[in-house]
This record gives structure tokens, sequence and C-alpha cells, in this order.
């Protein structure tokens, strides 16, 4: 039982090496050979969670406003996903006359590229993990303040009045939150001593620092929630896209498999964001432990680290896409003033309490 | 050619063909993208030499701060869409020239300076990890930075002052 217990995907990972070694000598063939595995792997991983995803929002969306949401399309509805992904499949990839093509086509592979960039040092499991940087909270939020220049990319050079708009409010938006997005992750930073994801995790192996931390680590917690919902540009937060002023901001232009890039970086943000509170705030993949209680952290122990993760991820994705049937559309000015009046502020306070609380050790 | 080499070319083609087609395109929201790609070439060159922490600061600072501001003030310009002009010869000539004396003066410090051989030790090898940049930023000893550190931030701090008071609104009485 023991070996089943401290079992970790990284055993796989040299065995698949090994093996691989013996069936290609060469070394330049084996690192691509296992670069594109591993990038196949991701790939299909996201694609299948975007679609994952986006039922999971018309369920949630179809339960909060008590509806029954798709149910014909495959057993419960569950293949609606699928037939909208033909859809958008086979309509024309539409590029309007006036914008600049070269742009226009770039702006969703940027925006696509962004998000898949951060998705790298997430750690799924005990010893699952693409890339053990040892900067990971800030390789993440530097790679996902890119994406505002995507968005900026494809509001300007559709050549229309309402993506432009949509465009100009993302640049606002997204540089904004980002100093709260930023300064939430610094107080964990500053309790652990490390921006590496996996000591993060490992500093939680007594309890969570959501648990550890008393009421600053809380409300860091909640300005990240917020901030990364704006950060996302979901709604509440959603007027770059703003259907009924917009017409659907910076992607009107945008059809076909160009408008289904925006929607599924749009999931993989999602995913990330939510993965990254789970790993900041709720442990990642470690089991909920109460330090001292060797017995119940022995039970814990048995569910396998990949449930942890996943529930705590999709927990709080749960909680953003309750977000956004639960609060109206901020305008922009409140957006602006929530931010810079409020949130900031409030979190530079913060960081300093948790300075303090890590000095003087109050935690646990 | 070994792989490492052949991605160190690949990065140098991107750093350099993205500040060619950034001073060449005629267009300036595009000059904008290549600029973005050059500086993200940059970052990715300090990837390669296993400088995370100065690559995702040039990241966020570069590619999340100064490009983003460059292309906010490309939208505030009248007929961005539009191609410019062609520059005028003397300026074209003069600006050439002044490239020509700055690879000049780059390959002379290049030449002038001593790289270590791969294999050999430094002197004080130190590993550029995040602790060691900021226990070195905060050093008060003979090596540390802690002075330009703090005029840096004296001098951000004027600058953020500056900022609110050419933007602040004045009431008016009516």
């Amino acid at each position: 039982m023991k070996t089943l217990l401290s079992y970790s995907f990284s055993s796989l990972a040299t065995h698949m090496h090994s093996w691989l070694k013996n069936v290609i000598a060469n070394d330049l063939l084996l690192t691509i050979t296992e670069l594109v595995i591993i990038g196949v792997c991701l790939l299909v991983f996201l694609i299948l969670l975007a679609f994952f995803l986006g039922y999971m929002e018309r369920k949630v969306a179809a339960f909060m406003e008590l509806r029954l949401g798709p149910n014909r399309v495959g057993p419960k509805g569950t293949l609606q996903i699928v037939a909208d992904t033909v859809k958008l499949l086979f309509k024309e990839g539409f590029t309007p006359d006036a914008a600049d093509k070269f742009l226009f086509n770039l702006a969703p592979g940027i925006i696509i590229t962004t998000a898949l960039l951060a998705v790298a040092p997430i750690a799924y499991a005990k010893g699952f993990q693409l890339w053990d940087i040892n900067i990971g909270v800030l390789y993440i939020s530097s790679v996902s303040s890119m994406a505002v220049i995507g968005i900026l990319m494809a509001g300007w050079s559709s050549s229309n009045k309402y993506s432009l708009i949509g465009a100009m409010r993302c640049g606002a938006q997204i540089v904004s939150y980002e100093l709260s997005i930023g300064l939430s992750l610094i107080s964990i930073v500053v309790l652990t001593g490390s921006l590496s994801l996996n000591d993060i995790v490992e500093s939680q192996a007594n309890g969570w620092w959501i648990f550890k931390g008393h009421i600053p680590v809380l409300i860091s917690f909640v300005i990240f929630v917020v901030a990364s919902t704006a950060e996302i540009n979901r709604a509440p937060f959603d007027l770059v896209e703003a259907d009924q002023e917009l017409t659907g901001g910076f992607n009107t232009e945008y059809a076909g498999m160009k408008f289904a890039m925006f929607l599924m970086a749009e999931y993989i943000n999602l995913f990330v964001v939510s993965a990254v509170a789970a790993t900041i705030f709720l442990g990642g993949w470690m089991p909920f432990h109460i330090g001292g209680l060797t017995g119940f952290n022995h039970i814990m122990d048995y569910i396998p680290s990949s449930i942890w993760f996943f529930g705590k991820t999709l927990f709080i994705i749960f909680i953003i896409m309750q977000f956004r049937w639960t609060f109206p559309r901020l305008r922009i000015d409140q957006l602006l003033n929530l931010e810079w009046k409020y949130l900031l502020p409030i979190s530079m306070v913060n960081v300093l309490l948790v300075t303090l609380m890590a000095i003087m050790g109050w935690h646990f | 050619m070994s792989a490492s080499s052949v991605i160190f070319y690949i990065i140098a083609a991107v750093i350099i063909g993205g500040g060619i087609l950034a001073i060449t395109s005629r267009k300036i929201f595009r000059a904008a993208v290549y600029l973005l790609f050059s500086l993200l070439g940059i970052a990715a060159l300090y990837f390669y030499l296993n400088y995370e922490f100065i690559a995702a600061v040039q990241i966020v600072v570069y590619v999340g701060g100064i490009v983003v501001l460059i292309i906010f003030s490309i939208f505030l310009t009248h007929a961005s869409g539009d191609e410019m002009k062609r520059p005028v010869l003397w300026r074209a000539v003069f600006s050439g020239l002044a490239t020509v004396f700055a690879a000049a003066l780059t390959y002379l410090f290049i030449t002038d300076h001593n790289f270590v051989p791969v294999g050999y030790a430094l002197d004080h090898p130190v590993a550029p990890s995040v602790k060691n940049i900021g226990l070195q930023m905060l050093s008060t000893t003979e090596h540390g930075y802690i002075l330009p550190f703090e005029v840096v931030s004296m001098l951000l701090l004027a600058a953020l002052i500056g900022c609110i008071v050419i933007a602040i609104k004045i009431k008016t009485k009516e």
C-alpha cells in the first residue's frame, strides 16, 4: 500500500524516456519526438477540457436560470459542444475587406499561444508537471499579460468601431487588474519564500494557505478570484465583448475557426486562473491535511492527488461561472473605480499585513 | 550543429528579423507588432541562457507594459491604418550612419571583452536565482545595488506624481 501512496507520475515519465531512448538513438530526434508527444497530449487534453467547460457553462447557466440547458444531442446533451464545433468548422473563415489582413489573421494565433504558454508550469498531480520552472508564479503572470496584445490587435485590425472600443476597454481593464493579481499572488510568495509552484504546493503539506494564513490570505484569495475574473474578461467584467452595446466587441468580425480559437483561449484562460488559484491558495494536488493529525492525513492521502487538483480547480471554475449569472455587468468607470479605489489599496495594505505575519511567524 | 545552436540561431533570426521589419514597415501598427516579436525573442534568449527571472521581467516590462503603451498611443493617433510617407533621404542616411557606428561600438566591446571559455570556472560564480538577485539588489556591501535601487524608486515615484498632476481634474467653481 505504501508504494501506491507514494506513487507519482515521474516514474512513468522515466520509463517512457528510457524506452524511447532505446528506440531512437539520435539525441536531437529524441528531444523532438518527446516534445511532439507532450504537445499532442496537452492539446488533446485542453480540447477535451474546453469541450467539458463549454458543456459545464451551459448547464450551470441553465441551472441558475431554472432551465434544462442542452439536452437533445447525445445523452443529457453532452455532445452539444461537438455539434457546435462541427458547425464552426464548416463556417466560412471570413476576413473583412477593410481589415489589415495580416494582423487580423495573426491575432487569434497570438491569443491562443499566450493561453497555451501559461499552461506549461501547472502541476496536475504529484510529480506530474510539464515544466518545473523555479519562477512559476511570475512566469504565469508575465505570460498572461501578453494576452492583451492579441485582443488589441484583433480589435484594431477588424477596422470596426465596435471592435476598437472593445479592444480599448480590454487594454484598460487588463493592465489595471494585473496589479491586484500580482499583489495577491505576492502575499503567498512572501509566506512561502519561493516562486516555484512545486515549492508552494509542498509548503502546504500541513494545511492549505487559505486556512493557515488567517484573514489576510482569505482577503487575497477573494481579490485574486475577482481580479482574475476581470483579467479573463468574463461576466460581470465582460464589457470587452458586451453583446448589447458592442455586438461582441473585439471578436465581432471573426467567424468559423478563428472565432473558435478565441472561445478556446477563453476556456483555457479560465482553467489557468482557476488552477493557479487552486495551487496557490488551496494546495494544488496536496490532499486536505491538518498539521498534527497523522491518522486523518493518512486517510486523505488515499484519494489520488490528481483528483484533489481537478476537484479544487473545478470548484473555482464553478464559482466563477456562477458570477456570470449573479452580478450585472459593470460600466467602464465603475470597473476602473473598483480596481484603483478599492482592490488595489486593499491588496497593498494586505501585502504589508502578510509580510508582518510572515516575519513574526504568526501563521501555522 | 547541435540542437542548442539551432535554437540559438532561430532566436537570433527572430530578434534581428523583427527589428529590421519594425523599422522598415510603413504601417505603424505593424511596426509595433514586429517590435513585439523582437522583444519576445530577447526574452527567449534569456530563457535559453537559463536567466528565467530576467526573461519573465523582460516579458512583464517590455511586452506587457511598453508595447501595450506604444499600441495605445498608436490608437490615439489619426489615421493609424494608413501607410506612412517614405522618410526623407538625408534622415535615412543619418540613421543608417548611426546604426553603423552603434554596430561598430558593440563589435568593439565584444572583441575587447574576455569571455570565459566553456568549462572554465569563474572567479565568483553566482547562480542567477531570484533569491541572489534580490539579496544583491538590497545589499549595502561593496557590490550591492541599494543606492541605484533607491534612486530609481525615487525617479519612479516622481514620475507617478507627475502623471497624477497632469491628469488631475481641478473642480471649477460654478
